[in-house]
C-alpha cells in the first residue's frame, strides 16, 4: 500500500519538471556529521565507501576523477573527493575503476518470463480475452527468476518491465523493478500504458492503421465518459453500450489524466507524427517506443518534449515501417534535443537486457557523445519513467544503485567488480556462473559432474 | 544433364574418385560434348548443377603498412604490413618488400584481420524487409527436405548483405532454417554485390547440409504426423540416411555393371537422396543445429552409424559441457557470445561457452544467426574473449580472432582459400580503426579478393541494394553498407 501511494505521488510529477526536482548535488567536501557518522546500525545495510574511482555522476557534478561515493542506509549520502569512511564502513577500492549508476533498460520482460517458449513461464502478453489495458505486469513479477541475478551481475540494476504486443491495441501496463534481492522488486506500478497501433514487425494479422486508431480513440473517449460518470455521486458501473470493459477503462484513467505515460509503438515517421498529434490533442504524456524513423521527426519530438525509446543497433529496413532505419538515429535525436533511452529491440528483450552497455557503446561509435549515451541507460530513463527522485544519477539522497566497473562500462570486455542495489552489495553469482564452475574442468574424475 | 560419356570411374567410389567423376560430369555434360568411347560410361550425379560464376572484382596491388596484424593463425605481428597482389595475400610481416606500383594504406594505430566468416546466416533466405513474401528459409512441409537448396531461396538484394560488409564479413554460409530434421543444402557465398546468387557462390566450396536437433522439428511436426519427440527425431534422421544408403548401393551396382560392360539403366534420380548420398560420401558436410550436450553426443553416434561428417554443431549452447567430445571427434561448435534462455534447450547457455570450448582444444567459433548480429561479430568475440579471461583462461586477441576467421573457414572446408592472412590465400582483409574487439571499432576498409569493396570514408564505395534505391525522396545516406 505504501508503495502504491509513493508511486502515485511520483506520477503527479510532470516529466519536464522532474529533472529539476531531484535533490541538489552533494558538495565535494563531506559535512563533518557524515565524516563522524557511526556505521549504520539496525536493519539497514552498513555504510560503504567506494573510494578513488572515476565517478560518472550523470548529475551536476559531471565526472569526478578520483571520486568517492558514500553509501549508508541504502542511500547515497555523499559523492565527491576525499570523503572519509565512517567508522566500521566497508571500503571498496575503486582506483583505476569506473563508477556509474546502475544501468537501466527501458523495455524488457525481466521478472515476467523465464523461458519464452515455455508458455507457463512467460506472462508477457495478454490473450485479450480478459484484460487489455488492465493487463498489469506488476501482478506477475517473480523475484526468483534466474534472469534477475544473471542481468544484475552485468551492472543492470533497474528495468522497465513491459508487456509485449497482444492481439489488440492495448498491451497493458508496465512496472519499474529493481534487480536486487526480493521478495518485492516493484519500485513503481503503472509506469506506462503500452499501445501498439497498426502493423507491427510485419505481423499482418494486426489491424490496419485506421482501424486500430479508431479503436484507440474510442477507448480514450469511453474512458473519459467513464471518468465523468464515476465522478457523479452515487453512480456505479459504466455507461451502457461501451465497447471496452470497465477494468480496461479503469486502467486508462491515469493515462487520460496525463499522469501515466502512454507508450505508443511507432517506427514509421508518419505514425510518429500521428501519435504526436493525438498526444497534443488529448493532453496525454506520450512516449514513443521503436522510433526507427524518429530522426526524421526529431524537431517535432523535441518541441513536444516526447521521449523516444530506441535500439541504437537498428539499421535495417526490417519492415516497410522502418525503411529509414539508421545507426545515426541516436545521435540525430540527441542533437535535436530529444530525450532518448535505450532498450534492445533486435534480439532478446529479457534474457539479454544485460547488453545495455554494448547498445550505448554502439551509439557512441556512431556519433553520440559518451556522457549522453550513458545517460540514455541511466538518467534519461529515470526521468522518462518518473523515478528520477530515487534513481538515475550518483547524487546524495538517491537510492544507492552503484556499479564499480573494471573498465569502460560501454566496452565489450568490461564487467562489474561490485554491484550495489539500494545499498546492498550483490554477490556476483548466478545460475550461469554455477554452470561455468561445474564444467570448468571436464576431466572424468570423481566426483561426477552432478556432485560438483 | 547428369550424363557423361567417357571416363571409367564408379560414381560412388571413395575419395577423389567421386570428385573426379563429378568434375568430369560437369565438363562433359555441356553442349557439344560428343559420346565417342566404345565402352558406355556411367552416368554420375552432379554435385552442383548451379555452378559458381563468381569472379573477383578488379583489384590493385595494395599494401597496408604499420598496422597491428592478427593473422588468424594465432599470431599477432606489430608494426606489420600486409601486401595484396593479384587478389591474393602476397606477403605479411614487419619487413616486406613493397612493389613500386602498390597503393599504400597507412595503418598507423589500426588493426588488420582476415575477413570475417559467418558460418550461420539466413541473409537472403529470410531477407529484410521481413514480409511473408520473403520468408523462404524453411520448407516446412515435411521433416526431411534434403532436396531443397538455400541458394534457390537466397535473394541477392537483401540489404543485410550490404550491412554485413560494413561489419567486415566477407564470406557467409546461408542456411535453411531449423524447422526440419534435415532442412536442405546451404550455400557458401562471397559477400559481393551480385545480380545472381551464382555470382556470389564461393568457387569450389560446395555445400553444407542443415540438420536440426531437439525442439524445433518436434514443435513443427508434432501435430502434423511427427516427429513429436526427440526419439522420433532420431528415428527420422536414421530412416532418411538408411534410404540414402540403399540409394547409394543402387548407383554403385549400376556403376559396377557399366564397368563390367553390361547394359545398364541408371537409377532414377531422387533429389533428396542425392544430397544424403553425397553426405554419406562426406562430400557434403553436416551443419547441425543442436543446443544440448546429450543430443550432440547422440548425433555424433548417428553420424558414425552412417558415415557422414558433422562439420559443426550450431548454437551449441551446451558445447562447454562436452568440449572434450567435440575435440575427440574433430567437430566445431558455432556459438553466440551471450544468447540464452529463449527456449528450454538454450537455458544452460553461458557467456564463457566459446572460451571454454576453445580452451578444451576444440574448434570454437562465433556465429550470428541474425541480420543484426552479423554486423558485430567482432564485438561478440570481444565479449566472449573477456568472459574467458575473467575465468582465468589465457586468450590473447591473436587467438580469439580465429573464432571469426580461421575456425569458421575450417568448418566450411575453405581454410585453404581464406580465413587467415597467409601468402597465396584470397586477399579477404579488414582494416579496423582500432582493436577490433572494442565496441568503438569500425571496419574502415574491407577487401574481397584484394578488391576494395567497402570504404567507410567513401560513400561511393559502399554497396546499395536495388530494394533501397529511391525509397524515400530527399533522404541522404540511405541504404549504404554503413547505414
Amino acid at each position: 500500500m505504501t508503495r502504491t501511494i509513493i508511486a502515485f505521488l511520483g506520477l503527479l510529477v510532470p516529466l519536464a519538471a522532474s529533472a529539476q526536482d531531484v535533490p541538489e548535488a552533494a558538495p565535494v567536501t563531506v559535512p563533518v556529521e557524515i565524516r563522524a557518522a557511526p556505521a549504520a546500525s539496525g536493519s539497514g545495510p552498513a555504510s560503504v565507501l567506494i573510494a578513488g574511482g572515476k565517478v560518472h555522476t550523470l548529475g551536476a557534478d559531471g565526472t569526478i576523477e578520483g571520486g568517492d561515493v558514500l553509501i549508508s542506509g541504502g542511500k547515497i549520502v555523499a559523492v565527491g573527493r576525499d570523503l572519509v569512511a565512517p567508522e566500521g564502513a566497508q571500503v571498496v577500492n575503486a582506483r583505476d575503476r569506473i563508477v556509474t549508476p546502475g544501468l537501466m533498460t527501458s523495455y524488457s520482460q525481466l521478472g515476467i518470463t523465464e523461458i519464452e517458449l515455455v508458455r507457463e513461464t512467460a506472462d508477457v502478453e495478454t490473450s485479450g480475452k480478459v484484460a487489455e489495458a488492465a493487463f498489469d505486469v506488476a501482478d506477475a513479477i517473480n523475484p526468483n527468476s534466474t534472469l534477475i541475478p544473471i542481468t544484475r551481475i552485468e551492472g543492470i540494476t533497474r528495468a522497465l518491465v513491459a508487456p509485449l504486443d497482444g492481439p489488440h491495441v492495448f498491451a497493458g501496463q508496465a512496472a519499474i523493478i529493481h534487480l536486487g534481492n526480493g521478495p518485492d522488486l516493484v519500485v513503481k506500478r503503472r509506469a506506462g500504458m503500452f499501445a501498439f497501433l497498426g502493423p507491427v514487425g510485419g505481423n499482418m494479422e494486426r489491424y490496419r492503421r485506421p482501424e486500430s486508431w479508431a479503436a484507440f480513440r474510442e477507448a480514450i473517449a469511453e474512458a473519459r465518459e467513464y471518468q465523468a460518470m464515476k465522478a457523479e455521486a452515487g453512480r456505479i458501473g459504466q455507461p451502457r453500450d461501451q465497447r471496452n470493459a470497465r477494468i480496461d477503462l479503469e486502467a486508462l484513467l491515469p493515462v487520460i489524466a496525463g499522469e501515466e505515460p502512454l507508450v505508443v509503438y511507432a517506427d514509421r515517421a508518419s505514425d510518429i507524427r500521428q501519435a504526436l498529434a493525438f498526444g497534443a490533442a488529448e493532453n496525454v504524456k506520450l512516449v514513443i517506443l521503436g522510433g526507427t524513423e524518429a530522426w526524421e521527426v526529431a524537431k517535432e519530438l523535441a518541441d513536444a518534449k516526447v521521449p523516444v525509446l530506441i535500439d541504437p543497433e537498428h539499421n535495417l529496413p526490417q519492415n516497410f515501417g522502418s525503411l529509414g532505419s539508421t545507426l545515426a538515429n541516436a545521435k540525430r535525436l540527441d542533437e535535436a534535443g530529444v530525450t532518448v533511452a535505450f532498450s534492445s529491440a533486435s534480439e532478446q528483450y529479457a534474457h539479454n537486457a544485460r547488453r545495455m552497455g554494448q547498445l550505448a557503446g554502439n551509439a557512441v561509435a556512431n556519433g553520440m557523445p559518451y556522457e549522453r549515451a550513458l545517460a540514455a541507460i541511466t538518467k534519461n530513463p529515470a526521468e522518462i519513467w518518473g523515478i528520477a527522485d530515487t534513481y538515475g544519477t550518483l547524487e546524495a539522497g538517491k537510492d544507492a544503485d552503484v556499479v564499480v566497473w573494471d573498465g569502460d562500462p560501454l566496452e565489450t570486455g568490461t564487467a562489474p567488480v561490485a554491484v550495489f542495489i539500494k545499498g546492498e552489495r550483490m554477490a556476483l553469482e548466478s545460475r550461469q556462473s554455477k554452470l561455468r564452475e561445474r564444467y570448468r574442468d571436464l576431466s572424468q574424475k570423481n566426483p561426477p559432474f552432478g556432485y560438483r | 544433364m547428369a550424363g557423361i560419356k567417357g571416363g571409367d570411374l564408379p560414381p560412388w567410389g571413395a575419395g577423389l574418385a567421386v570428385l573426379a567423376i563429378v568434375v568430369l560430369g560437369l565438363v562433359f555434360s555441356g553442349p557439344g560434348a560428343a559420346p565417342e568411347k566404345e565402352k558406355a560410361a556411367a552416368v554420375a550425379i552432379p554435385a552442383d548443377s548451379f555452378p559458381s560464376t563468381y569472379e573477383p572484382l578488379p583489384s590493385r596491388t595494395t599494401v597496408i603498412r604499420n598496422a597491428t596484424v592478427l593473422t588468424g593463425t594465432g599470431a599477432q605481428i606489430d608494426d606489420a604490413s600486409v601486401l595484396m597482389k593479384d587478389g591474393k595475400i602476397a606477403a605479411v610481416g614487419a619487413d616486406i618488400e613493397v612493389p613500386d606500383d602498390a597503393v599504400v594504406i597507412d595503418g598507423e594505430g589500426k588493426f588488420v584481420t582476415p575477413g570475417i566468416i559467418d558460418a550461420h546466416s539466413h541473409l537472403g533466405v529470410y531477407p529484410s524487409p521481413g514480409a511473408a513474401a520473403h520468408s523462404d528459409g524453411n520448407e516446412a512441409i515435411k521433416p526431411v527436405t534434403a532436396e531443397v537448396w538455400a541458394e534457390h531461396s537466397a535473394w541477392p538484394q537483401d540489404p543485410g548483405f550490404a550491412r554485413a560488409i560494413a561489419g567486415g564479413v566477407t564470406t557467409l554460409q546461408l542456411l535453411p532454417g531449423s524447422a526440419n530434421l534435415i532442412g536442405g543444402r546451404s550455400a557458401i557465398v562471397r559477400n559481393v554485390s551480385s545480380r545472381t546468387v551464382q555470382g556470389m557462390k564461393f568457387p569450389g566450396a560446395g555445400h553444407g547440409l542443415k540438420m536440426a536437433c531437439g525442439e524445433n522439428p518436434k514443435r513443427v511436426y508434432g501435430q502434423k504426423g511427427g516427429p513429436s519427440t526427440r526419439m522420433g527425431n532420431v528415428a527420422g534422421y536414421r530412416a532418411a540416411f538408411s534410404k540414402a544408403q540403399a540409394y547409394k548401393r543402387k548407383w554403385e551396382k549400376y556403376a559396377a555393371d557399366v564397368e563390367k560392360g553390361k547394359e545398364a539403366e541408371p537409377p532414377e534420380r531422387d533429389l533428396q537422396l542425392d544430397t544424403l548420398a553425397l553426405a554419406i560420401d562426406r562430400k557434403i558436410w553436416i551443419h547441425n543445429h543442436c543446443y544440448r550436450a546429450d543430443e550432440m553426443a547422440i548425433m555424433i553416434d548417428v553420424s558414425k552409424e552412417f558415415g557422414y561428417k558433422i562439420a559443426a554443431f550450431h548454437h551449441a549452447s551446451e558445447a562447454y559441457k562436452v568440449a572434450d567430445l567435440l575435440k575427440a571427434n574433430d567437430i566445431c561448435a558455432a556459438m553466440w557470445a551471450d544468447w540464452w534462455g529463449f527456449k528450454l534447450e538454450s537455458y544452460d547457455g553461458i557467456p564463457e561457452n566459446i572460451a571454454m570450448v576453445d580452451a578444451a582444444g576444440a574448434c570454437a567459433m562465433i556465429h550470428s544467426d541474425s541480420e543484426v548480429g552479423v554486423q558485430r561479430l567482432n564485438q561478440e568475440v570481444g565479449k566472449a574473449m573477456a568472459d574467458g579471461r575473467r575465468m582465468g583462461l589465457d586468450i590473447p586477441p591473436a587467438r580469439a580472432v580465429a573464432w571469426m576467421t580461421s575456425n569458421p573457414a575450417k568448418a566450411l572446408g575453405i581454410l585453404d582459400q581464406t580465413g587467415t592472412l597467409e601468402p597465396g590465400k584470397r586477399a579477404d582483409v579488414v582494416v579496423w580503426s582500432r582493436d577490433p574487439f572494442s565496441v568503438y571499432a569500425q571496419a574502415e576498409q574491407v577487401y574481397l579478393d584484394g578488391a576494395l569493396v567497402y570504404d567507410r570514408d567513401d560513400g561511393a564505395l559502399s554497396p546499395r541494394t536495388d530494394f533501397e534505391l529511391g525509397q524515400v525522396p530527399g533522404r541522404t545516406n540511405t541504404g549504404g553498407a554503413g547505414q
